[in-house]
């Protein structure tokens, strides 16, 4: 028997495409839209959310069999928040400049619904290893939709991926400039982040008829 | 004055929904029919009137840098801004145990429609962010926390409102069906920001620019951005004016 049995495989690729978090089960949306000018955010944004997810799911199973029901809604935030000041402060100590484009969006990781839907739905009820993975599956089915919005914005409204120019230089009139290609400085604006997330889907839906919605 | 600026400022302007991106989970789940809707924004804006207020004092008296003080002059020196989140997320998650509490005791009839939409609150981000932010923008007293609490709920209580209205009508409209549901709500939702935003020019006249303290790190940076490019631009016309010139 391999490292992952198939059972465990699914776990990941699952939330990767037919239940990804963000547009089949709609959770997680605020901080996908509101980080997503920026590919880099996006990137750290998608790590954070890796972090937090992971350890939590694998602390929340651990401690699946002592906790009250009736309490657990607390104890779950408490160990979120906990996991969300170490990731907020490591992110203060490496890099203060993100930290502050971020500001307010690493506290909102607490509140991130993704998070508490999985403790509620598998951690509280698998085992550790489990739990990790399918706390791993989520997040990255979740930053792959961040990188994605985050790319195309990026790409389209300022020019450059990761802080780099190329589509050639808007100055100069190099690359695709020289053809009269001209930023899209819209795509930097909020209310983009919800129109390419709602394209997103639609692509996605209409490759899988099975996700279609009634209304 | 200033408290009425606050408060149209953070139900257009700043609106939660469509500025900030807050809540959206429960903006979308739960904006299916405009009777729900209305349940869960008028609980949104109480439970936001009583945690802004609640977390502005426990932010002013134990978490800001030199907050200790009134403790005596040796602690003067802690900084516990760190704890932050988890005293603010604690006092959510408590004031929404109480409020269910409550509801239940005195109108059984509400907490049976609002049902398990009460206790989603507390994962709310529009609440926790409704602190957060209130931190961020050192307001600076009680009374206009309370105001901006006031004001970021019925934002967003305008928003839900609107999506629901819109979604009850959407229903007979022809709509691609891989777009149907979820797909068209974004794109709505997306329109309407880019018609909320208009409202930026509101409290300045639309003749200057809303001071830069005012907006969130995102929006500065992105201005910041566009006044690079202006000078760059500026810079390479006086470049070939001088090379004309000469």
């Amino acid at each position: 028997m391999g490292l992952l049995s198939k059972k465990d495989a699914a776990l990941i690729t699952d939330p990767f495409a037919d239940n990804n978090p963000i547009t089949i089960q709609v959770l997680g949306i605020c901080s996908a839209l509101a980080i997503t000018a920026e590919l880099k955010a996006s990137i750290v944004m998608a790590v954070s959310v890796l972090f937090v997810m992971g350890v939590g799911n694998v602390v929340i199973s651990l401690m699946r069999n002592i906790i009250p029901s009736k309490i657990r809604i607390i104890a779950q935030l408490i160990v979120v928040a906990t996991l969300v000041i170490i990731v907020d402060l490591v992110l203060k100590a490496v890099a203060y400049d993100l930290s502050k484009t971020l500001g307010a969006f690493i506290g909102l990781i607490i509140t991130n619904c993704i998070i508490m839907g999985r403790f509620e739905a598998f951690a509280l009820a698998n085992g550790p290893w489990r739990s990790f993975l399918d706390g791993i599956g989520n997040a990255v089915g979740y930053g792959v939709i961040l990188i994605l919005v985050g790319f195309f914005r990026e790409l389209l409204g300022s020019g450059t991926l990761l802080g780099f120019k190329v589509l050639g230089d808007p100055i100069e009139k190099t690359g695709l400039y020289a053809l009269g290609y001209e930023n899209n400085g819209f795509m930097l604006l909020a209310p983009m982040a919800l129109i390419v997330v709602g394209i997103i889907i639609w692509i996605q839906r209409s490759r899988n008829e099975a996700l279609i919605e009634e209304n | 004055m200033e408290h009425l600026e606050l408060f149209f400022k953070s139900i257009f302007i700043d609106n939660m929904v469509f500025a900030t991106f807050l809540g959206m989970c429960s903006y979308l789940a739960v904006s299916k029919k405009v009777t729900t809707a209305v349940g869960l924004g008028a609980a949104v804006i109480f439970v936001l009137m009583v945690t802004v207020p609640l977390n502005w004092l426990l932010d002013q008296y134990i978490l800001q840098p030199g907050a200790l003080k009134w403790l005596g002059a040796e602690y003067a020196a802690y900084d516990l801004s760190f704890l932050s989140f988890i005293l603010f997320i604690a006092t959510i998650a408590t004031m929404v145990q109480l409020v269910e509490i409550i509801v239940e005791k005195f109108s059984p009839s509400l907490y049976n429609s609002l049902g398990i939409f009460l206790p989603l609150i507390a994962v709310n981000c529009a609440i926790l962010g409704g602190s957060l932010f209130m931190q961020s923008r050192e307001i600076p007293t009680l009374g206009l926390a309370l105001t901006y609490g006031v004001g970021s709920g019925i934002g967003w209580f305008l928003a839900i409102l609107a999506i629901a209205a819109i979604r009850e009508k959407i229903r007979y409209s022809n709509i691609p069906a891989p777009l149907r549901g979820l797909g068209i709500t974004f794109i709505v939702t997306g329109l309407m920001a880019i018609g909320f935003m208009s409202f930026g020019g509101m409290l300045t006249g639309g003749e200057e620019e809303a001071k830069a303290e005012d907006k969130t790190a995102i929006e500065k940076t992105v201005e910041e951005k566009k006044i690079e490019e202006a000078t760059k631009e500026v810079k390479e016309e006086v470049a070939v004016n001088t090379k004309e010139i000469k």
